[in-house]
């Protein structure tokens, strides 16, 4: 019988296993561990508890305001997001790397801080606090604040996927499209957006996920009021440190958790079907 | 339609770009604008398009002044060296774009925009592939995408930036003879860019010799082969002649 020969780009078939094993265990004890012991810890006390724990009058409070924030603060960064990138991408002007510098300022700096900023701001004691409790405008420990301090945090995410992206596709096609007659608004619609929209629904993907789980920044500002200023993320630790309410914060992080596990889905889908495009992006990313 | 350009004058920096160019085509030529990388050639021909920006000078289309029209207004047609065509659409699409983005009141019928890019598509004899997708397409063929989507506009004058520099040598050849043709039976004013002198002596009614930003000289391949004005245009048009020798290429001395 003929010796089979090994491929020479082939590892020795114990060191593949090995290799193969430690990332599984790594998987296994840091990821799936974790998002198993949420679920666990949520069904413990049966599914009428998990339900109730849902219907709660204070949950319900808590995913509105998160989908009420989550459902301004997409949006505009979606739209500062594309106008960032468009500035980078396509124009050049002196000062252009300290915008791009600034475009990641969010990402660099704690959230706490992010969220003190406001407070500093527009807090009691703050720029603008005397101005704003004599026209009576509450913008810390309220919606305005953590709407203001979840856009603040997430503003990078659609900037960043798409300025590498932008940069990479060039103005060749926009010129052409002016030569052929377009006006900027039709040149975007046509020619521009259809080449960036999977880049960019991934890096709104993306920014959805941070803006609904954020919780340094929103901790900051929110004040805590439970059926008020809480969203999802404060209201897990607001239940999990009362011991009477511990399976009730489990219930409410497997949403949190399910958003996640949601969220690498749709990720992992647009890479397998639209890998090509997002190809220029990773690569430069 | 005419094409003057008068004083013309372009900066990069403090480095001048182009130096007052004074150049007139007549309705219906084809010219060629030669010289080396770094010459202005294609500066030249983005700024007659609109796609340049210019310091000085003025570009006349006929009697118009379009030294200030914005590029929609200038109704160019102009092929990129990579093409630019729309990934996204098809060969149909990307033809008839121009026509499709024209006002509600100039726009076409539907079914009309449908027949000029199929007639189009005939034209440059890209019959039965109107629902391909550019990546689906060779280089050759995608050359006669762009030419077919610059012609749709029923241009006022037809821009050709480095229009084979993508291709190889033998497509090149045989899109050269067909774009001569092309030209013959549409009769569009064309400018076409090159690097490459017997590209230019063989296929232009005249030549525009170019260096560092200023015009060597103007003049019909022929002329230019017997009496190059500058020594320049001596070395230039010989050195390539001497390469084209080496490559096997049939020497037009």
């Amino acid at each position: 019988m003929a010796r089979r020969y090994r491929s020479a780009l082939s590892d020795p078939a114990a060191a593949r296993w090995l290799l193969i094993a430690v990332t599984l265990g790594f998987l296994g004890v840091f990821l799936l561990l974790p998002l198993v012991i949420v679920f666990v810890q949520a069904f413990l006390q049966g599914v009428g508890t998990y339900w109730r724990a849902l219907a709660d009058a204070d949950t319900r409070a808590a995913i509105r305001l998160t989908l009420l924030t989550a459902a301004i603060a997409v949006p505009l960064n979606t739209l500062f997001g594309v106008a960032a990138a468009w500035t980078v991408a396509k124009f050049e002007f002196p000062g252009k790397n300290l915008l791009t510098t600034l475009i990641d300022l969010p990402f660099s700096v704690s959230p706490v801080i992010s969220g003190m900023v406001f407070v500093l701001l527009f807090g009691a004691q703050g720029w603008f606090g005397p101005w704003l409790s004599e026209h009576d405008i509450k913008i810390v420990f309220a919606l305005p604040g953590i709407v203001l301090a979840t856009t603040f945090v997430t503003f990078p995410f659609v900037a960043r996927e798409l300025i590498p992206l932008m940069q990479a596709q060039g103005t060749e096609e926009e010129q052409a499209a002016m030569t052929l007659g377009a006006g900027g608004l039709r040149t975007f619609w046509h020619v521009t957006m259809p080449n960036i929209r999977w880049g960019l629904f991934y890096g709104v993907l993306l920014c959805n996920a941070r803006a609904m789980g954020e919780f340094g920044a929103v901790s900051v500002v929110s004040g805590h009021i439970r059926g008020f200023t809480n969203t999802l993320p404060l209201h897990v630790e607001a239940l999990y440190s009362d011991p009477g309410e511990y399976s009730a914060a489990f219930a409410v992080s497997s949403l949190l958790a399910l958003l996640g596990f949601v969220t690498l889905m749709l990720k992992n889908f647009l890479e397998w079907r639209h890998g090509d495009e997002l190809a220029a992006l990773r690569g430069k990313g | 339609m005419d094409i003057s350009v008068r004083q013309l004058g372009k900066k990069y920096a403090a480095v001048a770009a182009l130096h007052d160019i004074d150049l007139d085509i007549a309705s219906g030529e084809l010219i060629a604008l030669l010289g080396p990388s770094g010459s202005g050639k294609t500066t030249l021909l983005r700024a007659i398009a609109g796609l340049e920006p210019i310091d000085s000078g003025r570009i006349l289309f006929g009697a118009i002044d379009a030294t200030r029209l914005s590029v929609q207004e200038r109704q160019v047609g102009f092929v990129f060296q990579h093409y630019a065509l729309f990934k996204h659409m098809s060969v149909l699409d990307n033809v008839t774009f121009g026509l499709r983005m024209r006002k509600r009141a100039t726009r076409p019928p539907r079914a009309e925009i449908r027949r000029r890019g199929l007639e189009l598509l005939t034209l440059v004899q890209l019959d039965g592939i109107a629902d391909r997708y550019p990546n689906q397409l060779s280089g050759g063929q995608r050359q006669r995408v762009a030419l077919a989507r610059a012609l749709a506009i029923e241009p006022s004058v037809l821009l050709l930036d480095e229009p084979f520099g993508a291709l190889d040598a033998k497509v090149r050849k045989e899109l050269r003879v067909w774009l001569r043709q092309l030209h013959d039976e549409t009769g569009y004013t064309t400018i076409f860019v090159t690097h490459d002198q017997e590209e230019a002596m063989d296929l232009a009614d005249r030549v525009v010799v170019m260096n560092a930003g200023e015009i060597e000289q103007v003049d019909t391949p022929a002329m230019i082969a017997r009496q190059p004005k500058t020594s320049f245009v001596a070395e230039f048009i010989e050195r390539k002649a001497g390469h084209a020798d080496m490559s096997g290429a049939p020497s037009r001395a």
